[in-house]
């Protein structure tokens, strides 16, 4: 065997090993990206939920709304306890949803300060929802609402405003 | 290589010595006379990668748990982008594996590559062949349908024949009564997913660095021969051989659906367990054996067995031969695979066809199988129209979801929940039936299935009023069908074996004309009511 016969045979057996290598990654890691990034095929979330009866709130006392909503869970759907907070007032109702705009932590009303106080890097909300100190980047998110009869429904987060004319 | 990169190589090995490693294995010398037969090792290895790299994959969306764990795995498969053949490749990559090490075993027998100095890299190897068939038996159960839980229930029984030791070994397996549930499965996932990879991990290391040490058995006609490097000319080999394995491998798992059957089902009496293809041999040596004499077949030969492979090297010590001179071991090695293809397909011909389940279920042997409570609710499917917004199973599409899955997303409180009030973002009405007819709507669609919605469409409509009847009577406070009511009065199952008709009307204007000491009130059914109850009950399967 002469050398350059030699070295075409060298050269055919790396092409090849590095042609196999590379679809065989391909074949593995495509599928694998697919998969990590597709999302479940459950229902949507966003239904609405009751949250209680609309006469039950006081005026213009933040009350903490405990009630059940359905939501997708990766392959399964479940209903699970989940929290609002309600202002009722003579102008009308806002809703915030549970958690504070900064980190995610829940916060709760203190009712010495008359503000929302989250305890995790003690932001503070005014009984509006606006950011009054702390780290949290922008108001208090709130809630789509929905009354029926006297049920609130409570549905997702709004960017606009939480009230309803009732 | 120089330049950039060639620094920064140079930098990474003057610091590691990993690259003059992987060269130093390239470059590494090999007999003349190797070449395609010795590729089965690679392609393990490979195989091995592929399994755990599916494995994790699988372990992100998979859960642990009976019920949950076959759920998870259907949602795997049907609704991830490349679920389907990630979970195919990991299953037929078991199979694969299996075969490539036998296959790898044979081959080291055949040419007596276990000979002095490399009896460890041997045993190593055994050991490596019993983790695959570890992983197989550990896996069977993850999917958690009626094959996994059924096979899983017959394993165990048979580790329980284990002298001495089978109580231990139950315990262990997280079944000390024999029964599948939460802990069996938490084990065998632990034992699948973390236990056996670690201990196969470092076999596999031990045994390639047996390998390298010893390297790659010379035959007798390579002495005075020049020796080759490995690469690249033995490297593309095994790359070949790698890759035409990779490629039957992906062929099934894009083409070949893996069945998973429908959940497990612990009260399936009429379920065929069967093992794998690969312990098919075992299920048929087991059949040679009865009663006393069974732990010969189920513990002692495998063990004999798997002793005397361990022991090969130190029985057949003699000089090495050309492989086309071994003929005892050419001998043993196709006695071996003789009796294990005759064992499994013996197997194969002496076990029934599954019965055609669901799938065949006419409506004349599907309703039968509800209980009362589940036929109600098909009755309250029927008489409230919900096929006027759903279908059970695909058809012209409606307004609302179709339903044979639904049972599978949810429980049967949503379900009562959602009859009562969808919610304000639902066009759906609310259900106007009693809570103990909205239990029973949500029995019943927690039984439909894809397979068995086109049989449940059809009950007749005697038994859908007979059930109800049956139901709103409280009948199975004190009776039982299909394993289900009080036991204050007879099982109906089988009555009509029993009884007649005329029997069963009169029985119910008047139970004590019949039976003096009955405590049944009287039933005065109008005409229809009766003639549709006593048909339901005639036509009640005996258990």
């Amino acid at each position: 065997m002469d050398g350059d016969s030699q070295t075409n045979r060298r050269n055919f057996h790396e092409r090849m090993i590095f042609g196999a290598a590379s679809l065989m990654t391909a074949a593995l890691a495509l599928p694998a990206v697919a998969y990590l990034f597709s999302p479940f095929r459950g229902e949507p979330n966003g239904t609405w939920a009751d949250a209680g009866d609309l006469r039950e709130l006081p005026l213009n006392e933040p009350t903490e709304l405990v009630f059940h909503k359905k939501r997708a869970d990766g392959w399964k759907t479940t209903v699970e306890k989940t929290t609002a907070w309600a202002v009722k007032s003579e102008d009308g109702l806002t809703v915030f949803a549970p958690q504070c705009t900064h980190l995610g932590c829940g916060y709760h009303w203190d009712k010495k300060n008359e503000n929302f106080l989250c305890p995790c890097h003690a932001s503070t909300f005014s009984i509006e929802g606006a950011v009054l100190t702390g780290p949290a980047p922008r108001p208090l998110d709130r809630l789509d609402t929905r009354v029926e009869g006297a049920r609130l429904w409570l549905g997702n987060k709004e960017s606009g405003s939480g009230e309803t004319q009732t | 290589m120089s330049g950039p990169i060639g620094s920064v190589v140079a930098w990474f090995d003057d610091r590691t010595g990993l690259v003059t490693a992987i060269k130093h294995f390239l470059d590494e010398d090999i007999p003349a006379s190797s070449g395609w037969h010795q590729v089965f090792g690679s392609i393990a290895l490979f195989l091995f990668v592929v399994q755990v790299f599916t494995g994790i994959l699988l372990a992100f969306n998979y859960v642990p748990q009976p019920g949950a764990s076959y759920f998870s795995l259907q949602a795997i498969i049907n609704e991830l982008t490349g679920g389907r053949i990630i979970r195919g490749l990991h299953h037929w990559g078991s199979s694969m594996m299996v075969v490539v090490v036998v296959l790898h075993m044979i081959q080291v027998a055949l040419w007596g590559a276990y000979k002095k100095p490399r009896e460890t890299t041997w045993i190593v190897g055994v050991a490596l062949l019993l983790l695959v068939l570890g992983f197989g038996l550990t896996g069977y159960l993850l999917p958690g349908d009626n094959r996994a839980y059924w096979s899983t229930v017959v394993t165990i029984q048979i580790s329980a024949l284990a002298p001495g030791a089978g109580e231990f070994v139950m315990r262990l397996l997280g079944s000390p009564d024999g029964i599948v549930g939460v802990s069996t499965s938490s084990r065998f996932y632990a034992l699948h997913v973390l236990l056996l990879p670690a201990v196969t991990v470092l076999l596999i290391v031990f045994h390639v660095y047996l390998v390298l040490r010893h390297g790659v058995t010379p035959a007798p006609q390579d002495a005075g021969r020049p020796t080759k490097k490995f690469y690249p000319e033995q490297a593309f080999k095994d790359t070949m051989a790698v890759f035409a394995a990779f490629a039957v491998l992906f062929a099934m798992a894009v083409a070949i659906d893996v069945p998973l059957e429908s959940v497990a089902d612990p009260t399936d009496t009429s379920y065929i367990p069967r093992p794998e293809w690969y312990f098919l041999f075992l299920f048929q040596t087991l059949k040679f054996f009865e009663g006393s004499m069974e732990v010969v077949g189920a513990v002692i030969l495998p063990t004999l067995a798997i002793g005397a492979l361990f022991l090969v090297p130190f029985i057949d010590r003699g000089r090495a031969k050309r492989v086309g001179q071994r003929a005892f071991a050419w001998g043993i090695a196709t006695l071996a695979v003789a009796g294990w293809a005759g064992l499994t397909i013996g197997a194969i011909l002496n076990t029934p066809e599954q019965p055609e389940r669901e799938s065949t279920l006419s409506a004349a042997q599907g309703w039968p199988q509800l209980t009362p409570v589940e036929l109600a609710g098909a009755a309250c499917y029927r008489r409230e129209k919900c096929e006027t917004c759903h279908n059970l199973v695909d058809g012209e599409p409606k307004m609302g979801p179709t339903l044979a899955t639904v049972g599978q997303k949810r429980s049967a409180d949503w379900m009562i929940d959602h009859f009562r009030n969808s919610g304000p973002g639902s066009p759906m009405p609310a259900v106007q039936l009693s809570p103990a007819l909205l239990n029973c709507l949500s029995a019943f669609l927690l039984k439909v299935t894809p397979e068995n919605a086109l049989a449940l469409n059809k009950v007749p409509e005697f038994a859908l009023q007979g059930a109800m009847i049956y139901q709103t009577n409280m009948c199975g406070n004190c009776h039982i069908i299909n394993r289900i009511g009080g036991n204050a009065g007879p099982p109906l199952n089988g009555v009509g074996q029993r009884r007649t008709k005329e029997w069963l009307a009169g029985h119910f204007r008047n139970p004590q004309a019949f039976s003096p000491d009955s405590l049944m009130p009287p039933y005065d059914f109008s005409p229809d009511e009766m003639e549709a109850m006593v048909d339901y009950l005639m036509a009640l399967p005996p258990r």
